[in-house]
């Protein structure tokens, strides 16, 4: 056992770094940087701010990708914190059980179906649109799907979950002595929220933002389903290149640029909040 | 510690919470049996078996799901073994090595499938090995692997040491504490890992659209997504409540089976 | 039970001359009629309790009698179902927690592990917009005052048990609240560290004059640092007493067997004359104080254990025959069980110095006490006296 054990292991080790390692090796052995100097090119207009300035329209689309995906998980978290905190504060141990049957149903449902579900209610002849005209709150049709609207309804949908088990299991764990005593000595409810359990449960809130950013930035499904003709993700972008285009070398690019993005949100927030590696995939 | 007034307000809360969850499954699953071209359910027009009819008559959805299983079985092999493996090397290891390790093995969890699928299919392009659903396969084991050595890892922590040492104490082999204490600990986490592994497998779409490889190895996600981008029909809708209650069920005796047993 | 913890209580001590009259009458809780239910459950069932400000009260009772409850009313975490909460005359009825003029220290302290020590101390303060360097000033006075200069900059984990427990109370001095309320603080720590942390404990009180409401099971606790105790059952208060009272004239059964250990004589009211009453049992006749109400003519005589004296022979009255079976050494006495021909077993206290002296466990002796020091209570059934 203490021989097959190890052997086990090297091939574990030695099977999995080569995924990145080919990457590296992929697009600089015959063309160099060219393919990333790609990402630079075709400039066109971009607002950010306010201000227009000219940028890249990969990196344009990067950039977007990465502020939406934020966007997303801003709102998952001010969604989902009281949700996690009333489901700590206010259910019998004894309903947990039931209630967290229920609430991974759509965990269990799988991804393209989420989406799918919103595609349904958000679609030009959908539900949606037929109860608000019935109910006379619009007159015609809404294109609920324009710009970006579509992709932040769903990924928000989507990835709720991952943002709301964290959270839970950190609060959790707060002994609930704490948050009386803030109270007894005079803290507000927010005070109490601020400085008690959001510093109590900033794991669970780091890691539930790296998921959830993680996943929204690398979704493929979401954006493909309810994205619009001008919203772009940068997933589909490499997509393209590496379906459509087939130019596998630019997409291995862009996949490793895209990949040293998330890695490098990760470990930002990690250290910016002082969080480790284990504490975020438990 | 709780007023009246804020339990109702968290009740409440949560009650919106859940219909959010849940609204739009029950609004997919009820498109398909309303009598309309658009997958809706408001206007109702009435009840209708054609769509799930229309379905049943669909030659490439039998060919999607066949694969689908195939590559989800393939997975469940390839994953829980070598998952569970790693989980026993980084249980055995400590400090530094043990922090990296661990941070190389859990990387696929939180990179992009995207990512995975590109690479997988590129590794395996410069060993010559043509894309398809064995690269499907491949491309999902790595991070599969991943959840699974996170349950094991979890049950592993939970097995008491002075229990390994007890049976050792009492003349057993490694082998033996092996057969008789660790794998009867594990087993709830392995059972666990290869159901969540087959599911994992069944709806992943990001690895798989980059290495399956040609059309006819459509998976059946692949096949909704190509489906809905085509021009959609409530005969999704009706793959969609079918997928959904299949999923419910098992979940929920998955869970009744874990209650009554008392499994942690 | 130790004679020596009783006896420094003989004279309630004189409520801390520092407080003024002001603060004297912001500290008092009066509770009038006050009950809890949770669902069916009664927790408090219409308890009155005046606490004067400037007090040391003890609450004390088994565990699930209700003392936390009436803890929780008064800091304002829980509402009564009925009934009246004042705190310095001012009905406190609609005010939350962080609205009362109580600080709660809880069983398990609840600092703030992901705060420093001095970060603890002055969070009630912080709460009121209070500067951050006269906050700081002012944690580091209540730091000197629990004796814990220079700990100011550690985290509560680098803390030892007693440390924590003085940064919990200089964390609920901070905010000046008119009463403190303690959740049986001191029973994490060990027997040592808790008999200094009750002499550190009172002496804080005395220094500051902040009424003090204090939970307990332990009676010894309640016994030694208390100006007065209430004794609680099942949601109802038995009786409310300064500490020497209690132990020496209990209203009840339960407060006699609860409060410290006692010898009980079953039996039949023979007469009552001159405040003395005879107890008719098998084992005799006895004579004992009556100083509560008795009804009926059953009726059950107590004795402490070091009033009960042994001896070869027998004197007076006030004797029962027994066999000394066990003795048990306690350090400063010991305890010595004795067993009549019925079966019934009797403890004597006895000084150190008497063991030697004890008759074998061969011969019959005679247990004898003083008819002032035992008393006569009704059998078994306990008065709700409040």
């Amino acid at each position: 056992m203490l021989i097959i054990l190890p052997n086990i292991a090297l091939i574990e080790s030695s099977f999995r770094p080569y995924l990145p390692l080919n990457e590296i090796d992929g697009p600089r052995d015959s063309y160099t940087l060219a393919n990333y100097q790609r990402f630079l090119s075709t400039p066109v207009g971009f607002d950010i701010f306010g201000m227009s300035i000219d940028v890249p329209i990969h990196l344009r689309i990067f950039i977007t990708t990465v502020l939406y995906s934020i966007l997303v998980t801003a709102i998952i978290l001010i969604i989902g914190y009281p949700a996690a905190y009333y489901m700590t504060k206010t259910i019998s141990p004894s309903n947990m059980a039931l209630f967290f049957i229920v609430l991974t149903v759509p965990m269990w449902v799988s991804e393209i179906l989420r989406s799918f579900a919103w595609f349904t209610i958000l679609s030009f002849k959908g539900p949606l649109n037929a109860l608000l005209i019935e109910m006379g709150v619009i007159d015609s049709e809404i294109r609920w799907i324009r710009g970006y609207n579509g992709i932040v309804i769903g990924l928000v949908y989507t990835y709720m979950l991952f943002m709301v088990f964290p959270l839970y299991s950190s609060m959790q764990s707060l002994d609930k002595n704490q948050i009386e005593a803030a109270q007894d000595l005079g803290a507000s409810w927010w005070r109490t929220h601020w400085r008690v359990i959001v510093p109590h449960c900033k794991p669970g809130i780091v890691s539930g933002c790296v998921m959830v950013f993680m996943l929204s930035a690398g979704s493929l499904l979401v954006p493909s389903l309810l994205g619009s003709p001008n919203s772009l993700w940068f997933t589909q972008t490499i997509q393209q290149l590496m379906l459509e285009a087939l130019d596998w070398n630019t997409g291995a690019a862009y996949s490793l640029l895209f990949l040293l993005l998330c890695t490098f949100v990760v470990a930002g927030m990690m250290w910016a909040f002082k969080v480790k590696l284990s504490n975020i995939t438990n | 510690m709780f007023r009246n007034s804020q339990i109702r307000l968290g009740h409440l809360y949560l009650a919106l919470f859940l219909l959010y969850l849940l609204l739009p499954l029950g609004v997919m699953g009820g498109a398909s049996l309303n009598d309309s071209r658009f997958p809706t359910v408001y206007p109702w027009m009435g009840l209708t078996d054609k769509w799930f009819i229309a379905l049943w008559n669909d030659a490439r959805m039998w060919g999607a799901l066949r694969n689908s299983v195939i590559v989800a079985i393939g997975v469940v092999l390839l994953a829980v073994p070598v998952g569970t493996a790693a989980a026993f090397v980084i249980s055995s290891m400590s400090g530094t090595a043990r922090t990296i390790l661990y941070g190389a093995l859990i990387a696929p969890v939180l990179a992009p499938g995207a990512v995975i699928g590109i690479s997988t299919l590129l590794f395996w392009a410069k060993l010559s090995v043509p894309p398809g659903l064995h690269l499907s396969v491949l491309g999902q084991v790595s991070y599969i692997a991943s959840l699974v050595m996170l349950l094991v890892l979890a049950r592993l922590r939970s097995l008491d040491a002075s229990l390994e040492e007890a049976a050792i104490d009492l003349g057993a082999s490694h082998a033996q504490v092996l057969r008789y204490i660790v794998f009867p600990h594990l087993a709830p986490a392995l059972t666990a890992s290869a159901a969540v592994a087959f599911f994992q497998s069944m709806e992943n779409f990001n690895i798989t659209l980059f290495t399956r490889g040609t059309s006819s190895s459509d998976t059946l996600t692949v096949y909704v997504f190509s489906m809905v981008r085509g021009g959609v029909t409530p005969s999704i809708n009706a793959l969609a409540l079918i997928i959904v209650s299949v999923t419910l069920l098992v979940t929920t005796a998955f869970a009744l089976l874990r209650q009554s047993s008392r499994l942690p | 039970m130790r004679v020596s913890s009783h006896s420094r209580n003989l004279v309630p001590q004189a409520i801390s001359n520092s407080a003024d009259s002001e603060k004297r009458s912001e500290g008092s809780v009066e509770l009038e009629h006050v009950s809890c239910r949770f669902g069916s459950f009664r927790a408090i069932e219409d308890l009155s309790l005046t606490i004067r400000a400037g007090e040391f009260f003890s609450i004390l009772g088994p565990s699930g009698c209700g003392k936390t409850t009436i803890l929780r009313m008064i800091s304002g975490f829980i509402d009564p179902s009925a009934g009246t909460i004042r705190i310095g005359g001012e009905d406190v009825r609609g005010k939350r927690a962080n609205q009362r003029p109580t600080s709660l220290i809880f069983q398990n302290l609840a600092l703030f592990p992901l705060m420093r020590v001095w970060e603890n101390v002055a969070f009630g303060l912080e709460m009121r917009r209070v500067p951050r360097s006269i906050r700081r000033k002012r944690a580091e006075e209540l730091l000197a005052l629990v004796d814990l200069v220079g700990a100011e900059e550690k985290m509560v984990s680098q803390l030892s048990g007693g440390q924590r427990q003085r940064v919990a109370i200089a964390r609920a001095l901070a905010v000046e609240p008119s009463v403190m309320l303690l959740d049986e603080p001191l029973s994490a720590l060990d027997l040592k560290l808790r008999q200094h942390m009750r002499a550190e404990l009172r002496s804080i009180q005395k220094r500051t004059g902040v009424t003090f409401i204090y939970i307990t099971h332990d009676q010894s606790e309640a016994l030694a640092m208390s100006d007065r105790v209430a004794v609680m059952n099942k949601g109802r208060m038995l009786q409310v007493a300064p500490p020497h009272e209690i132990y020496h004239n209990p209203s009840s059964g339960f407060v006699a067997k609860f409060v410290g250990e006692t010898n009980v004589i079953e039996g039949k009211l023979v007469r009552i004359a001159d405040g003395f009453g005879t107890v008719e049992s098998p084992l005799g006749q006895h004579r004992a104080r009556v100083s509560h109400n008795v009804q009926g003519e059953s009726v059950a005589l107590y004795v402490r254990p070091e009033h009960v004296d042994v001896s070869r022979q027998r004197q007076g009255d006030n004797a029962i025959e027994a066999r000394l079976q066990d003795v048990s050494f306690e350090g400063s006495f010991a305890l010595v069980k004795a067993v009549t021909a019925h079966g019934h077993v009797f403890l004597v206290a006895t000084d150190n110095k008497d063991l030697q002296r004890l008759p074998s466990n061969t011969e019959n002796v005679y247990l004898h006490f003083d008819e002032q020091q035992a008393f006569l209570l009704q059998s078994d059934r306990e008065q709700c006296i409040t």
